[in-house]
């Protein structure tokens, strides 16, 4: 059975795209070196837009408007500028109401776009530029350890990781964030209130990497203004064990967050990017496999939810779980040494 | 019926939902169409598959394995028609619910006409609402233009004006849906559907031809102020949303063309079926159809051949799972809890399963939290669905659902319970039906398969759905009594083939069985006591045949609408006695 692969690699070459939501200008050049909060490309976008009926303002047909009118389609114009005169012994002039720039000009009517303001794509992970996307931005290629997570607030940083945790089940607490720790990215273990939220934005720290976070900080996370990233989901879920011995055996070297919000659809997903030089490139991770005896795979529900184990054995044909519904299912053998019926799709490959 | 008059010898549909895949064969066994067997995947739409297709061939090889046959060639290409050897099929099709909701705008005239109806034909497909249009809008053009681009929609609906009637109105609206449509990216500009006034059309053609990668057009919704038809439009909504989907996700270009273009949304699929049966039964009664899966929770309910249809993805038991705490309370869906369970832990849950909807409960405890929110969103979607329902539709109260038999009920968290009982009980809690009426489970999720069949083979479902593919949970008696609790409201007699009889009286707040085992026929015969209704109005008798399932007959007397003690701990003690009523 396929099953998809959940990245957690000590080494391995990454390619991000990264791309504007709309067309607009690429900076990156190919072959250039990027950090993460480099700028690649950046598109203008009109906040907002106005409309300015000429004809029906002179009362006067859309055809006959059209031919006072002093605008182009693309001109820039500034406010109170002529857009159009009327004739006549006392001629109406239609002034632009704000600074803009003309998108539409007929049919009698003159639709400007107003309040432009740059949208800036960063390039999110330290890198090399090897592809350009027109228009768009571009696709970078770096090299280190790659962590995924599944719950982001959005936002990108990179900064030195200051590991405060002993065991994968820490909580942060806000008595344990003191000044040392300003600028830096904290890895911690979970996320249970606001004001440990509040002392780190106080610090402020770089980056929060976290084992779980409670579904009741979401709002305030989202609103912080440093990337917090859930590397197992949500609640009390320890750190699984694969990314804490990664991560922690990572500390003081620099990591880059890239908090962005999980998406099933489209792949996207939140991850921790520790790069690493190199004076050959590993193969790049894969991300779906077959299910096979040996391989490591995480747990994805409870009782183990989060729980690093080996595939030990496919029983064959249905198998009754403790909920009582039947499933196809693997026998994991957990670190524990504990052994566990596991439906394969409760399943995902480390690697 | 001789082999010679059915129009295909098998057929191999393929349902393509969010969490997972199923291939069904249908096939002439003894000169009828009978479900032979049916294969199960993963669902592969979504990151890191990407591919509806991998799914889809994992599903039929699931399904070659099952039953021996070959369906795929070499190449995984579907086989057809059937060879000389055995292997492959003579008909192929396929339904689709996978994929993220489609952002949509409507847009009519009046509020509460038009626009209305525009708001229910959205529901007839996997939409989520972001922006409305209306006469009322008080938004100056502009800012209607940047609503429009705000909302990033997939996909815009017009509506407004009857047939022959305003058309002012509707053209000032379209300008602004045609100006917003120009600033968009080309790639990015929404297909758009005009149900509205038909001597609009060539205006709309005018307005929006080179503005939108393609337009449609449906008959009026609206053609006059007192009438309403969303068929024909709800048809074209359908083929609009597989055209999207073609361009979204790989692999379902060519998923289409093996049924020949005839790709359908699983929603309408289904509800299809419900409307071909609700015109086959011939009765004041409605049937009604419920599915709740991963994209969403659809209620399909069918009176006299009209169809009323609502797909609510907010009630989906998918990506959109912590969004249920914006349409309900943690209480409501802890009330339906029958284990001592933190609310954080209910929480933490509907966050969690988000992130991986297609995974199974391996805990009594994460299958109790499951059932709890099963329970909750189907009951939400039932309620709002009842708003939609025709005035015809048979009414015992305003407040309570409609008469209604069968009641069809498939879907990932209906058909994959534990024990039928588990299923049942959750149906009961959901849905509160009234009067006497038969459940009937689709274990094999096969109701909007043969809907999709339906569109070229016209015999196969009818004679699927005698065949006894589906559960038949039991026959129902819910009684509607104003008595208090413990008092005897309905005395029940139910007389088997062999003379012999099985009787209870049944007390308020009680749930019985009589035994009767699938296919058996028995006479029930009822009395109500304190004016108790089931169905037939207060204090009156009932003597009927029924058919038993695998519960027999249920009678559940906990009241209509069903209220639950405020106490959590007698409450769950009563929901312990009731699923152990009903099998455990």
């Amino acid at each position: 059975m396929l099953a998809p692969v959940n990245h957690i690699l000590p080494l391995t070459t990454i390619e991000r795209e990264r791309a504007l939501p709309v067309a607009g200008n690429v900076i990156a050049k190919l072959n250039q070196k990027v950090s993460p909060t480099d700028v690649i490309a950046e598109a203008t976008w009109a906040r907002e837009h106005v409309l300015i009926d000429v004809a029906r303002t002179l009362n006067i047909s859309s055809n006959a408007a059209d031919r006072l009118l002093r605008v182009k389609e693309g001109d820039k114009v500034a406010a109170g500028s002529e857009l159009a005169i009327s004739k006549g012994i006392i001629p109406h002039t239609i002034r632009a109401p704000q600074s803009g720039r003309v998108v539409a000009a007929g049919g009698g009517q003159v639709l400007m776009e107003t309040g432009e303001t740059t949208v800036e794509l960063k390039a999110g992970l330290p890198g090399t530029v090897v592809q350009i996307i027109p228009y768009r931005g571009a696709i970078i290629r770096t090299v280190g350890a790659l962590i995924q997570g599944t719950w982001g607030n959005g936002r990108i940083e990179t900064g030195a990781m200051t590991n405060l945790t002993e065991k994968p089940d820490d909580i942060l607490d806000a008595s344990r964030l003191d000044v040392s720790l300003r600028g830096s990215i904290i890895l911690a273990g979970l996320l249970r209130d606001a004001d440990t939220l509040r002392a780190a934005a106080e610090l402020p720290v770089r980056g929060l990497i976290l084992s779980s976070i409670s579904p009741a900080l979401l709002p305030a996370a989202q609103q912080m203004r440093f990337p917090i990233v859930a590397i197992d989901g949500f609640g009390q879920i320890p750190m699984n064990s694969v990314a804490y011995k990664l991560l922690t055996s990572s500390a003081k070297r620099a990591a880059t967050i890239n908090a962005e919000a999980f998406n099933r659809h489209t792949g996207a997903r939140p991850e921790v990017i520790i790069p690493l030089p190199v004076s050959q490139e590993p193969p790049p991770p894969i991300d779906v496999d077959t299910l096979e005896v040996g391989q490591t795979v995480r747990l994805r529900r409870a009782p183990h939810a989060g729980a690093i184990g080996t595939l030990a054995h496919f029983p064959s044909g249905l198998v009754t779980l403790p909920s009582g519904l039947r499933a196809f299912a693997a026998e994991v053998k957990l670190e524990n040494g504990e052994q566990t019926l596991v439906p394969l799709v409760n399943l995902e490959i480390v690697g | 019926m001789p082999v010679s008059l059915l129009q295909d010898n098998s057929l191999l549909a393929v349902n393509v939902g969010a969490s997972s895949t199923r291939a069904v064969l249908f096939d002439v066994v003894e000169g009828q169409y009978r479900f032979i067997a049916s294969g199960q995947a993963r669902s592969t739409a979504d990151a890191p598959f990407k591919d509806v297709l991998l799914g889809v061939n994992q599903a039929i090889s699931h399904l070659q394995t099952v039953t021996g046959k070959t369906l795929l060639d070499q190449d995984n290409q579907l086989i057809t028609p059937v060879q000389s050897d055995g292997s492959g099929v003579d008909a192929f099709a396929a339904t689709l619910s996978a994929g993220p909701v489609l952002r949509a705008i409507v847009v009519g005239l009046l509020s509460d006409v038009s626009l209305e109806s525009a708001r229910r034909l959205a529901e007839t497909a996997y939409l989520q609402v972001v922006e409305t249009f209306g006469l009322n809008d008080q938004r100056k053009s502009d800012e209607q233009i940047d609503a429009i681009l705000r909302a990033r929609p997939d996909i815009i609906i017009l509506a407004g004006g009857t047939d022959g009637g305003a058309s002012r109105s509707v053209q000032k609206i379209l300008e602004a849906v045609g100006l917003a449509c120009y600033l968009m990216p080309e790639e990015k500009r929404p297909p758009v559907l005009f149900a509205g006034n038909q001597s609009l059309t060539n205006s709309v053609k005018e307005s929006l031809q080179k503005l939108t990668p393609s337009l449609h057009f449906s008959p009026n919704i609206r053609p006059s102020l007192d009438t309403e038809d969303l068929a024909p439009a709800s048809r074209e909504l359908a083929q609009v949303f597989a055209d999207i989907r073609k361009r979204q996700m790989p692999g379902v270009d060519d998923l289409a063309a093996w049924t020949g273009g005839r790709l359908l949304p699983t929603a309408y699929a289904e509800g299809r079926i419900i409307r071909f049966l609700s015109q086959m039964n011939g009765t004041s009664r409605g049937i009604l159809g419920v599915d709740l899966g991963t994209t969403a929770a659809v209620v399909a309910a069918g009176f006299n051949g009209k169809l009323t249809l609502s797909v609510y993805p907010q009630y989906g038991l998918g990506d959109n799972l912590p969004g249920l705490l914006h349409h309900t309370q943690l209480d409501d869906i802890l009330r339906w809890l029958h284990l001592d369970i933190a609310p954080s832990v209910v929480r933490d849950y509907l966050y969690q399963i988000s992130l991986c909807p297609g995974t199974i409960p391996v805990t009594k405890e994460d299958h109790a939290i499951g059932h709890a929110i099963s329970r909750q969103a189907l009951y939400l979607a039932m309620q709002e669905a009842k708003r939609n329902f025709p005035p015809e539709a048979s009414l015992l109260r305003r407040d309570l659902l409609p008469l209604f038999e069968p009641i069809l009920a498939g879907g990932g968290a209906l058909s994959d319970s534990p024990t039928p009982g588990q299923s049942l009980l959750l149906l009961l809690d959901a849905l509160q039906p009234v009067g006497i009426t038969s459940i009937i489970l689709d274990q094999n999720n096969l109701l909007p398969l043969l809907g999709a069949a339906a569109e070229h083979n016209q015999l196969l479902p009818v004679q699927v759905l005698e065949s006894g593919a589906f559960m038949s949970l039991g026959t129902i008696v819910s009684v509607i009594s104003s008595a208090t609790h413990g008092t005897p409201v309905l005395r029940a007699r139910l007389t088997y083939t062999d003379g012999n009889d099985a009787r209870a009286e049944v007390k308020f707040g009680g749930l019985e069985i009589l035994p009767l085992g699938i296919g058996q026929t028995a006479r029930l015969t009822l009395q109500p006591m304190h004016r108790s209704d089931i169905g037939n109005g207060p204090g009156r008798n009932a003597a009927l045949q029924v058919v038993g399932g695998v519960l027999g007959v249920v009678i559940d007397a906990r009241g209509r609408p069903l209220t639950l003690p405020e106490d959590p701990v007698r409450r769950r003690e009563l929901f312990k006695k009731w699923l152990w009523s009903v099998g455990g």
